[in-house]
């Protein structure tokens, strides 16, 4: 009955998740990634950290997918932002995923958010940041530092303080500790 | 003797090489005061007491000041290559580093020219890229926590921030973990997962699990997992084999905690304060 004109159309199937219409955004430091994001999707645009192809993998990497039929508003934004990215790449297979859940773990006064690898604690009474914990990347002590002690809406973003991959995990566990405190 | 390699979060801090000494609470290493908090400074302060105790020298810290650019961490690689072809260490542990596989590369090049071979540990930054180069077999003792061990275990995962959801760090697999670990050739010798129970394993299997006591909020405190490698590293120099090393020091880090009476909000330094009651409790004990 296919050719019947009042057939529910059924969704197309993909056999493959589309490559072709994909580029990604190569900074030369991740703490660059982690800024180009956050003005990026301030303007809107659809763009996601993702981890790099090995191919171009040095280390502690990000790099921003960006539908490449925008590549030229994009930068256009980032030229503004002042924030030029190396170059510009088709993507030609599937990008690493960066890890999207978070854990949670009640302890009664305090409360510990995972991300990742990373952990970071609120007292719920005072809404103080109490402990950063886990990771591995040279960042992590210096935001424990700068974040310990410091009121949950008055500290600094890891976002903002941040280099490395773990730097960005941490922002991850921030944002869910925010929402959960809210 | 035992070699500490990492980072304190300072940018001005310049490479340093000296002895790691606890004076009353504080760090000092080549003259200068290092807040112990977590990081490296946990894991230095934890081998010195740890060391002290046994009434052997304390260890030589080499440190440099990132805060995650990468750049003390370049600096202390270049240093690491030029100068450990001709020195001699029992033990090197490495810590937080900026991962980056070709300096990785370059300083095992140099570990792999001194005479006798040294034993290697790695934790955090360093153990990332050391499994990220294919290298990892060439380690004694990796010491991750559960979500990096999920990441050790995840053969296509180069940080634990990409591990995949189907890997799942759960204290229950962490005995499958570490089989797929060894399977897909991205451990150390032996193994040590810290968590809720820590693990010790080889290519054979569990050889040895630590669950007591018991103490939930150590899991938030910063550092703790710092700590528990630094006193690893601190009983291997003092001649402990690894296996025992790493046993007595899963019990001690916890035994440490438990006098702390911690909470969640607790700070490392309260609990290596009372490393030494905790090492002496153990020795009475055996």
């Amino acid at each position: 009955m296919a050719w019947w004109p009042f057939s529910k159309r059924r969704e197309p199937q993909l056999a493959a998740h589309p490559t072709g219409d994909r580029g990604m955004l190569v900074f030369s430091h991740t703490s660059e990634v982690i800024r180009a994001e956050k003005v990026l999707k301030e303007a809107g645009r659809p763009v996601r950290v993702m981890g790099p192809p090995p191919e171009i993998q040095s280390g502690c990497d990000l790099v921003i997918e960006i539908p490449i039929i925008e590549e030229l508003n994009i930068l256009k934004v980032l030229e503004q932002a002042r924030l030029a990215p190396l170059e510009v790449v088709p993507v030609s297979g599937p990008l690493l995923k960066p890890v999207d859940l978070c854990h949670v773990k009640d302890f009664g006064r305090f409360l510990m958010v995972r991300a990742a690898n990373m952990k970071l604690t609120v007292d719920k009474e005072t809404r103080t940041i109490v402990n950063v914990s886990g990771g591995g990347c040279p960042d992590v002590p210096y935001l424990a530092r700068e974040l310990v002690g410091r009121p949950l809406d008055g500290a600094p973003r890891p976002r903002d303080l941040g280099h490395t991959l773990c730097g960005y995990a941490l922002e991850l566990a921030f944002q869910e500790m925010v929402r959960r405190c809210s | 003797m035992l070699l500490v390699v990492g980072t304190v979060p300072d940018a001005a801090f310049p490479v340093v090489e000296g002895k790691a000494e606890l004076a009353g609470g504080r760090l000092l290493v080549a003259g200068r005061d290092i807040p112990v908090n977590r990081g490296t400074a946990a894991l230095l302060a934890a081998a010195a007491a740890t060391l002290k105790y046994c009434r052997r020298p304390s260890p030589v810290a080499c440190l440099a000041g990132d805060i995650g650019t990468g750049q003390g961490s370049r600096r202390l690689y270049e240093y690491l290559v030029n100068t450990l072809p001709d020195r001699k260490f029992g033990v090197i542990c490495f810590h937080y580093l900026q991962p980056d596989v070709d300096w990785h590369n370059r300083v095992l090049f140099a570990v792999q020219e001194m005479q006798p071979r040294p034993l290697l540990i790695a934790d955090a930054g360093f153990m990332y890229v050391a499994k990220m180069s294919g290298q990892a077999a060439e380690y004694d003792l990796f010491t991750p926590d559960a979500g990096e061990l999920a990441f050790l275990a995840d053969e296509t995962a180069p940080h634990p921030f990409y591990t995949r959801g189907f890997i799942l760090h759960d204290d229950n697999k962490v005995p499958d973990l570490i089989a797929r670990t060894f399977e897909h050739h991205n451990a150390s010798r032996y193994i040590l997962a810290k968590g809720e129970t820590d693990f010790l394993a080889d290519s054979g299997g569990i050889l040895a699990t630590v669950a007591e006591p018991r103490i939930d909020a150590l899991e938030a405190i910063g550092g703790t997992g710092d700590t528990l490698t630094g006193i690893t590293a601190g009983l291997l120099a003092a001649g402990l084999d690894l296996k025992a090393a790493a046993v007595l020091a899963a019990r001690a880090n916890r035994l440490a905690g438990l006098l702390a009476h911690p909470t969640p909000a607790t700070q490392v330094g309260e609990i290596i304060a009372h490393l030494p009651r905790a090492l002496e409790e153990l020795r009475i004990s055996n």
